[in-house]
């Protein structure tokens, strides 16, 4: 039987990683400038002189499927952390307005700052988005520690943010029309426009993170059988608690800094994720949702920028027609399970 | 030998006021120690204090000679394990995961089962006989089989302490039964100290070796269950007014119907108890007699019955005690006479039934 299982989880990240490979791989090829296999071989060893051809792949597509990747693969352990923590399946930083605040943060900043003509740093956008994300946190935080009901803490969390998505709409209304253009594109949500410096700066906070996560799964593992036996069980509840909390706002507004608001892929990434590999044990499904992510965000850009080309969709607009149905698809079954 | 777990001056309670103070527990290894009491007085309290669920509001815990709040989580885990009543429903879980989480204080950064604490997993999941729930899914198990496996992830985490908040709450007569049977032989065979609240009196009364009375706003009394359990200071606990409780038999009976007997049951040697039984649900007032004072039915014909006449025991039953008898069915309308044998010293009850004989009724036939 356990061996069976292992046959499972091996089987499922072969799975995962090679769908990710496959997205990857097709994500460049496609787009308005096709290319092929050939030709993408030929740019990377250096043979061929196509000197657009070139630009195309290493300064536009290669930085966007990667940020997909990383910012997808966060999105989603960002997500199971959150489910975890509030011991709720459609937890995610999405439902719980934790985006949203984040995304409010970094739209005051840059129409601040962009509108004067100063440029932000990478960092800086995901300093004032942990800040909004921490900020968001909070409230539903505290709403959590009054309302022990879990269908009340989610509806505070989406109120929340739709109120910091109407501030975000009010500021944009107002802005310079200079800046709306780079506010508009962004506060929709969207992996184009990523430059290396980005990509640098986000794989590093990213994978600092994951690793941390990745520490924190033992203590997770405890934290599913409740806060009474995880203590019970030698668990500092405080500080994973912390630990916990601060790690998912890290992930989400890295998310958002760079890629704005992202809906679903946090919510349905861990929970596919969970069915495929048919366990919660935290130390193999945050690498799982991390993979699972990064496939579903590469998969959702790539209908973005090419089903309707050269009219490029909000990444969002993709990523829920397919993470709605799942989310009520897991309700229903849910629900008939209690039953 | 010395106390395992220990409170000295304890006080408990959520924020402001405690609700209760100056506890002072003791439970020694291989010993069961129960708290009983009335709903909401506060036992639960107690031993979430005692686990650190909540903080106490003063006093100290002692565990194996050491203050609680001086040890590390880890260490503590490795000491002590607890069964408390939340709820838990994880999700993809078998139940064999949830009773190795209790290997946690022992397995290294990521948590990662060696194959000594798989073993230690299959020997507790075997010992609370949960072997076929092994690969079953934790959340669609039935409520028993749930506590047994809460039970086996406590003793993974080889504890020398567990701590069990009302352990047998929804569970049927059969699972109340096994649990605490299988508590009885952690502590007698693992030498593990027990501290456990319990609803059920009757099963505290067998199970426990110490009894701990939690009263209102105190600890009214502790000892041993011969001493706790007696009838009237069982009514004065939980202010019983409907009813009693039998510590003979740690039976509970419900109101007696009171008032003038109109029936008068010859009985004896047990074969009175269905009459008596039979007369309280109909709500018949009667009398009871002659019963030998070693009687095996006396507790529940003093619970039912209005009036009891009874006779020393291992002698031949007095004229006296037969007049009072006589005088007694004389009042009563109808008798019934539920012994078939008389025996050589129950040469009076003889009497009485043959007296009595056109006013027999059989016990069906009483409404």
């Amino acid at each position: 039987m356990r061996k069976n299982r292992i046959m499972t989880y091996v089987l499922s990240f072969a799975v995962l990683a090679a769908a990710c490979i496959f997205l990857a791989g097709w994500n460049l090829c496609s787009g308005s400038v096709p290319l092929s296999a050939g030709e993408i071989l030929g740019i990377c060893s250096g043979a061929a002189g196509n000197e657009t051809a070139s630009r195309i792949l290493w300064d536009i597509r290669l930085p966007r499927i990667l940020s997909a990747a990383i910012l997808g693969g966060a999105l989603a352990v960002s997500g199971f952390l959150l489910q975890t923590f509030f011991a709720n399946p459609i937890a995610s930083p999405f439902v719980l307005g934790i985006s949203s605040g984040a995304e409010l943060a970094v739209s005051l900043l840059m129409i601040l700052f962009l509108g004067r003509g100063i440029s932000i740093s990478s960092l800086a956008l995901i300093f004032a988005a942990f800040a909004g994300a921490m900020t968001a946190m909070g409230f539903v935080l505290l709403i959590s520690s009054r309302v022990r009901d879990m269908s009340a803490l989610v509806i505070c969390g989406v109120m929340i943010g739709y109120l910091c998505s109407a501030v975000t709409d009010f500021f944009i209304t107002f802005a310079n029309d200079a800046d709306i253009v780079n506010l508009r594109s962004w506060s929709m949500g969207s992996f184009s426009g990523m430059s290396w410096e980005n990509v640098r700066v986000m794989a590093a906070v990213v994978f600092l993170a994951f690793l941390g996560t990745l520490f924190l799964s033992k203590p997770m593992g405890a934290y599913q059988l409740g806060e009474v036996y995880a203590r019970s069980m030698g668990v500092n509840v405080k500080r994973f608690r912390t630990e916990l909390i601060l790690l998912s706002s890290v992930l989400s507004a890295c998310v958002v800094a760079f890629a704005g608001p992202v809906s679903f892929v946090g919510l349905a990434a861990p929970q596919l994720v969970k069915r495929m590999f048919g366990t919660a044990k935290p130390l193999i499904i945050i690498p799982g949702c991390f993979l699972g992510g990064a496939g579903i965000c590469l998969l959702c850009d790539l209908i973005a920028r090419t089903v309707f080309a050269p009219t490029e969709l909000a990444i969002s607009s993709v990523t829920a027609a397919f993470g709605a149905p799942v989310v009520v698809y897991m309700l229903v079954k849910s629900r008939r399970r209690e039953q | 030998m010395k106390d395992y777990l220990r409170t000295e001056h304890l006080d408990v309670g959520y924020g402001g006021d405690p609700v209760l103070t100056d506890i002072c527990l003791h439970v020694k290894r291989g010993e069961i120690v129960t708290l009983i009491g009335p709903n909401g007085a506060g036992k639960s309290t107690i031993l979430k204090s005692i686990i650190h669920q909540l903080s106490p509001m003063a006093g100290t815990v002692y565990l194996d000679g050491e203050t609680m709040a001086g040890m590390k989580e880890g260490e503590i885990a490795r000491k002590m394990a607890v069964l408390m009543t939340d709820r838990v429903k994880p999700e993809l879980m078998t139940c064999w995961e949830v009773a190795a989480a209790g290997r946690y204080p022992y397995t290294g950064r990521f948590g990662i089962l060696t194959p000594e604490d798989r073993k230690r997993v299959d020997e507790a999941l075997a010992l609370v006989r949960g072997e076929e729930l092994a690969g079953k899914d934790f959340r669609t198990v039935s409520d028993g089989q749930r506590q047994r496996v809460l039970l086996a992830r406590a003793i993974c985490q080889e504890p020398e302490v567990i701590v069990l908040d009302e352990p047998t709450s929804f569970l049927d007569v059969r699972y109340k039964l096994e649990l605490l049977d299988m508590l009885k032989r952690l502590a007698r065979e693992r030498k593990t100290a027990v501290l456990l609240s319990l609803h059920e009196l009757e099963l505290a009364q067998k199970l426990s070796d110490y009894v701990v009375c939690v009263g209102n706003r105190a600890i009214e009394r502790c000892g041993l269950p011969e001493e706790i359990f007696t009838s009237d200071y069982m009514a004065e606990l939980y202010g019983i007014t409907a009813g009693s409780y039998q510590p003979e038999f740690g039976c509970l009976e419900l109101t007696a119907p009171g008032g003038a007997p109109q029936v008068f049951v010859i009985g004896g040697n047990g074969t009175g108890i269905p009459v008596y039984r039979r007369l309280q649900r109909k709500g018949i007032p009667f009398a009871a007699g002659i019963l030998f004072e070693n009687d095996v039915e006396l507790p529940v014909a003093r619970a039912l019955a209005s009036q009891v006449i009874t006779a020393a025991a291992f002698e031949p039953m007095g004229e006296e005690t037969y007049r009072k008898a006589e005088a007694l069915m004389d009042s009563c309308p109808q008798v019934v006479c539920a012994l078939k044998e008389f025996g050589s010293l129950g040469e009076m009850n003889r009497r009485l039934a043959e007296r009595a004989k056109e006013k027999w009724v059989r016990p069906e036939e009483l409404e």
